[in-house]
């Protein structure tokens, strides 16, 4: 009995804490959204000082979901690779010790990675953007000519670099789970590893590897320093992966909050509550397909 | 989603902790000199007080306040005095809110909002701007085979709005005859959060670029194209790094990271390289605008004074009048006493600060006596 008050308690305060979080943070947003003299959702600046604040976020949404698709474009194709290959591929003991390698990776500091992308990585992506202007510059997102370093394409592999990890482990925890008879089943029929990995494996897999690319892109969506220290800071909507630019909800909060003045600390609130729904929306849809693709594997 | 709100917060935090460390990382090499400073002026004129301070704010005083708590504490060992940067909006919403003492801010308390929520703090007496810190803001770039870079105001508001993208551009040619200006586009810097820098700079341009400039004077940077860059060691360090980059940043880093700095066309129309002594000429055209013992500074961008530097930055701190708590108030008064001090105005220029006039040095000194 008064271990079952206690859980309650305990339980309940996890809630109450949630609620008073989102309580504060609408209480601050609010006055900050009706002084806006532009729309919130709709205008690209974010200017909160002086006599007529504009503020909006639709140039920060654009970039956290532009980044963050890129870094999942990137990182998800090889994240699979990697995972396949330490769960069916690499002999056991190598495998272990690589996959230890890649938690550790996840295990990095995010501010580490943005403080290599900016002073280290900054170089031979500018190589790389020229180099890709001078190849592709007919297509309309390699049509920059430059300055190149600081740009989406460098937040984005960065991005993707820190996702990498989190998909490979996860995924990979999901391909051993594999059941043998599955395997083996295919290995019977005549089918070569490959084969196997691709009716048996994969398919199975499946819930757990959408669950890991959700994950994954929940981290890119709410990725902060890494990006503040990486991105150009252009609040633009365009597809320019090269010249100087982007720019994320949560970015955009790390580099103003110091300076900002109550309006803009408000403004910048409102602007996190806007990424919360836009995590709450990825992590449900996330669920709603892992819960669907459970009732066809568990009769699979 | 709980994780969400914490990587956030946490993000926050290591971004102050980041702006901290970056700008504590500048004063790591005048430990020495500060040192045998106070050993040999032991006839200084520090008035020891016991207690301590905390104050907040500004990031662009953050290299004098430490150079000058250093050098306080070091003569009265019974003070404690803890100066954070992290920044001026922050400094006064922590000075309003009574968590500090006194707060740095690179602009004067504005009318309104904030000077009601400041005077309420000091128990219903005004909060005052005293002027304590001017810097000089360098034109800092980066560009292989250029050295002494020349620019008028207009070249430069066109630099920074993006009407100019490319190094050979015809104005920038006009301004340096003899250069030879590599066809390379231009990455202008700006700063990405709200900034007296900012303020102070596109103020210069709104007076002396006149007409070209038309974003107006603001702390936050309202041009669209260009990179924009956290803090002012983000901008130094982007230039320092990429050719073809230009920026406006407190002269301190640049010197800290050795970039070159452009020639500025002053009003008496010559271009004037940046020095401490060139900045100072315009400061001491400054003119007083506050009443009383409230000492709100206006810089002349267009001097007509023979080789002056014209972009200078003025940096205040934040005061009671009257209200703020006995045991903290003589630390306070002896404190800035030493600030303004010819002795504690001496150590900036080698940190790239310029000293206060000496007409405006007496008025804050007798502002702080006035404290109560």
């Amino acid at each position: 009995m008064l271990f079952r008050g206690t859980a309650t308690a305990a339980g309940s305060m996890v809630l109450v804490i949630i609620a008073a979080i989102a309580v504060f943070l609408v209480v601050k947003a609010i006055p900050a959204i009706s002084k806006d003299t532009e729309n919130f959702f709709t205008f690209k600046g974010w200017f909160t000082e002086g006599e007529n604040p504009q503020f909006g976020v639709a140039a920060t949404v654009f970039g956290t979901v532009l980044t963050g698709a890129l870094a999942l474009l990137l990182a998800v194709p090889v994240a699979l690779g990697i995972a396949l290959c330490l769960s069916h591929y690499a002999h056991r003991r190598v495998a272990t010790s690589l996959g230890f390698v890649i938690d550790l990776l996840a295990a990095v500091p995010s501010v580490v990675f943005g403080l290599w992308g900016r002073d280290y990585f900054y170089e031979p992506i500018t190589n790389f953007s020229k180099w890709l202007h001078d190849t592709f510059g007919w297509l309309p997102i390699f049509g920059s000519e430059g300055p190149y370093g600081k740009s989406i394409l460098l937040g984005s592999i960065v991005l993707a670099i820190m996702v990498l990890p989190i998909v490979t482990s996860l995924s990979r925890e999901v391909f051993m789970q594999t059941p043998p008879e599955n395997q083996e089943a295919a290995l019977a029929l005549g089918s070569t590893k490959w084969e196997m990995i691709r009716t048996a494996v994969i398919p199975y897999g499946k819930a757990g590897i959408i669950a890991s690319v959700m994950l994954g892109l929940g981290r890119a969506l709410g990725e902060t320093i890494a990006l503040a220290l990486t991105l150009g800071g252009v609040y633009a909507i365009n597809f320019d992966f090269l010249g100087p630019g982007g720019v994320t909800i949560a970015s955009n909060i790390a580099n103003r909050f110091g300076e900002a003045n109550e309006l803009g600390r408000g403004a910048l609130i409102a602007s996190g509550l806007v990424l919360f729904a836009i995590t709450l929306v990825v992590n449900m849809a996330a669920r709603a397909i892992v819960y669907r693709r459970r009732e066809f594997v568990g009769s699979a | 989603m709980n994780f969400k709100r914490h990587g956030i917060l946490a993000g926050i935090a290591i971004t102050a902790t980041l702006a901290l460390t970056a700008c504590g990382s500048d004063n790591n090499e005048t430990p020495g000199t500060t040192g045998s400073n106070g050993g040999s002026a032991p006839a200084s004129t520090i008035n020891c007080a016991k207690g301590s301070l905390t104050a907040q704010g500004s990031s662009a005083q953050k290299n004098a306040m430490d150079e000058w708590i250093k050098a306080y504490q070091q003569k009265c060992t019974d003070a404690k005095i803890d100066y954070q940067g992290t920044g001026s909006g922050a400094g006064i919403t922590a000075f309003s809110g009574g968590t500090a003492d006194f707060a740095g801010s690179d602009s004067a308390l504005k009318d309104g909002d904030e000077s009601t929520k400041a005077t309420a703090r000091c128990g219903g007496n005004p909060a005052l701007n005293l002027p304590m810190v001017t810097g000089p803001i360098a034109i800092a770039y980066n560009l292989d085979g250029v050295k002494d870079l020349q620019l008028k105001p207009e070249t430069l508001a066109k630099i920074f709005s993006g009407a100019i993208a490319k190094w050979d551009d015809a104005a920038i040619k006009a301004d340096n005859p003899s250069a030879t200006l590599p066809s390379t586009p231009i990455n202008a810097i700006h700063r990405q959060e709200s900034s007296g820098t900012t303020e102070n700079f596109t103020g210069y341009l709104d007076k002396a670029a006149a007409g070209t400039w038309t974003l107006g004077k603001d702390k936050v940077w309202k041009g669209t194209g260009g990179q924009a860059e956290k803090g002012s060691d983000g901008v130094a360090g982007a230039i320092k790094k990429a050719p073809g980059t230009i920026g406006y940043v407190e002269w301190s880093f640049a010197k800290v990271n050795s970039l070159a700095t452009a020639k500025i066309y002053n009003g008496a129309g010559e271009y004037t390289a940046l020095t401490g002594a060139a900045a100072g000429k315009t400061v001491a055209g400054a003119k007083i605008t506050g009443t009383g013992d409230d000492l709100k500074l206006s810089i002349d961008y267009a001097t007509k004074e023979a080789g002056a530097y014209p972009i200078i930055l003025v940096t205040y701190e934040i005061v009671c009048s009257k209200g703020t708590p006995a045991d903290k108030l003589e630390l306070l008064k002896g404190f800035l006493g030493y600030t303004v001090s010819a002795e504690g105005q001496a150590q900036l220029d080698k940190l790239g600060y310029a000293p206060l006039p000496e007409s405006v040095q007496t008025k804050v000194a007798a502002s702080v006596k006035n404290l109560a």
